[in-house]
């Protein structure tokens, strides 16, 4: 009986056959911990009697949630995480480089092959480079600073086969939203999605990275696609003379359901508030009136996604009724945005461009939303009371479909502009 | 104890909204706890009662906060058809109890529950509702009484060990 990626990651990394169900202290490659979830972390590693933590130079710390510092609680986290950071000699990137899942990738922190934890739930985004990278707690986080290791319930996989070619306009994002739409929130929970197929294989790392983002959004521990010519190519060139596992599914692996998507046909979509997987069309909420937009997040906020932004735009500018808020992923997505020309259009096209952090998607530090009014998302979460008042309502797009509701005011499909 | 009954896909930003994750002490957490989605329930949960929910209760961001605040308000035991993967793992390792029941749909906001651990039944209003037992990884924790007590007692760990299911 062959055996699914996920069940050859966990048994590369623990030495022996390793099947789904079962429960292994599995070793801990990569440890990431953010300013939100971090100084808890650090407190019950503490706790635990944590001294020295396993190996400072697996472990990456970054602020990315409440950056700058929005509030003296928030400065007083930082100024926290900063002294546990120096004091155990932990790689600390502090608020200089962006959002976390962005920045470990792009830092070369994840590879083919690994376990990755952040407590973050989002941490599924390196399933990209094809590592095994799930969210955990702050108190698992404890654990792990502590052992370099965690109990893991080695999940069943989904495999998710994708073919044909987007139309124009549509892509990653359209995709994963149609996923999680026929999946549902719940759909996969404590299951991992295996991304194959033809359109998976022609997909750059950045598509890559939105699908495997919104795994969570499914409930499913983990997003991975098999490491290929692209995953080789990204690591290596942040990763020099990184030895890349042949890592892939036996062609007899077992898994838990196969679903098959064809892109052909497939049309921007958008989540509709107040859930995940509430995916529509997006001519079925065309012209719903909204106060902002934002173009940002772990799911959105990479070069790629603002030049697709941009060839929307034009030469127009974004509507006067509404704020648009941009915000890069990352300093290195910034200075490539900023150096093709593409912030100073968005800024004289009306936005207000931000620098990289999570920015609005988790309604911490700026572009909270007043009661009544509806914002356009490129982020991967529309829980209700996610940016701002419980009484607002947020919408999930890619950002072709924001970039044309900006320009209009009201939502749009971006193929009619 | 009381029931405060719960829909299903109940996030964790609904249980403890992000303005509030730089507090970390579970009293400070339950201030806000269902801040903007269930006031009645923040200002009105009182300690022993429990959360009763439908399906994939705590999906959502893995913020540990979100059963800090729960167990702040001296809530102890949440009761669901389902559970999201991280909030069910983080409840186990900060010490409250996720019952998976297979169908909450008969119990009633208000009215009172018994929970028997030990015998696998929640009961109310002369109904017994069958509870799903822990599996035994996670008994092993709660046992101990959570992950930090758990992990004191171990000085390092056996790599590579662990159970069927």
């Amino acid at each position: 009986m062959g055996a699914t990626l996920v069940e050859k990651i966990f048994s590369s990394r623990c030495d022996r056959g390793v099947r789904a169900g079962e429960v292994v202290m599995a070793p801990v490659d990569r440890a990431m911990v953010h300013d939100i979830t971090g100084p808890l972390a650090v407190r019950v590693f503490k706790e635990m009697d944590g001294e020295q933590v396993f190996d400072p130079a697996r472990i990456v710390m970054l602020f990315d949630h409440q950056v700058p510092a929005d509030s003296v609680p928030a400065a007083e986290n930082q100024q926290f995480m900063r002294e546990f950071a120096r004091e155990q000699e932990i790689h600390n990137y502090d608020l200089r480089e962006g959002v976390c899942h962005q920045v470990l990738m792009e830092k070369g922190h994840a590879a083919p092959g690994e376990i990755i934890v952040g407590s973050d739930s989002h941490t599924c985004t390196y399933g990209a480079a094809g590592a095994f990278a799930t969210g955990i707690g702050s108190t698992d986080m404890g654990f792990v600073l502590k052992f370099g290791a965690l109990y893991f319930r080695v999940p069943e996989s989904i495999e998710v086969t994708v073919s044909g070619t987007f139309a124009p306009r549509v892509g990653a994002k359209d995709l994963i939203l149609s996923i999680a739409g026929d999946i549902g929130a719940g759909g996969a929970t404590y299951q991992a999605l295996e991304f194959c197929g033809e359109t998976i294989e022609t997909m750059p790392m950045t598509g890559r990275m939105t699908c495997c983002n919104m795994a969570i959004e499914m409930g499913a521990k983990a997003g991975i696609v098999p490491p290929d010519a692209v995953t080789r190519e990204y690591v290596q060139a942040r990763r020099p003379g990184a030895e890349i596992a042949d890592l892939a599914p036996d062609r007899d692996a077992v898994y838990a359901d196969r679903r098959a998507y064809d892109v052909t046909d497939l049309v921007p979509q958008v989540a509709v508030p107040h859930n995940v997987d509430h995916v529509v069309d997006v001519g079925e909420v065309a012209g719903t009136h909204i106060d902002q937009v934002f173009i940002g997040s772990c799911t959105n906020g990479r070069y790629e996604d603002f030049v697709e932004a941009a060839e929307v735009l034009g030469d127009r500018k974004f509507s006067d009724d509404i704020r648009v808020i941009v915000v890069p992923a990352s300093k290195e997505e910034y200075l490539k945005t900023l150096r093709a020309g593409l912030i100073e259009k968005f800024v004289e096209a009306g936005a207000l461009v931000e620098a990289p952090c999570c920015g609005p998607c988790m309604g911490g530090a700026f572009g909270l939303l007043a009661p009544g009014e509806v914002s356009l998302s490129t982020s991967n979460r529309n829980f209700r009371g996610r940016q701002g008042s419980t009484e607002a309502e947020v919408y999930l797009c890619s950002p072709a479909t924001a970039a044309a509701s900006a320009i209009t005011g009201a939502i749009t499909d971006p193929r009619e502009l | 104890m009381r029931i405060w009954k719960f829909g299903d896909d109940i996030d964790t930003d609904a249980i403890i909204p992000g303005r509030f994750l730089t507090e970390y002490e579970p009293e400070k957490l339950a201030v806000h706890l269902f801040e903007g989605t269930r006031d009645d329930c923040r200002t009105g949960v009182q300690p022993g009662d429990i959360i009763v929910a439908g399906k994939n209760f705590g999906c959502g961001s893995s913020r540990e906060h979100a059963p800090l605040a729960l167990l702040g308000a001296g809530v102890k035991i949440v009761v669901a058809e389902s559970f999201a993967r991280i909030f069910y793992r983080n409840a186990v390792n900060t010490g409250l109890l996720p019952l998976v029941c297979p169908d909450t749909g008969g119990l009633e906001e208000g009215h009172e529950a018994t929970v028997d651990i030990d015998n696998g039944v929640l009961t109310s209003d002369g109904v017994a509702y069958p509870i799903e037992p822990v599996p035994p990884f996670m008994q092993a924790i709660i046992d101990a009484g959570g992950l930090v007590e758990y992990a004191k007692e171990m000085k390092e760990v056996e790599l590579c060990t662990g159970s069927q299911r």
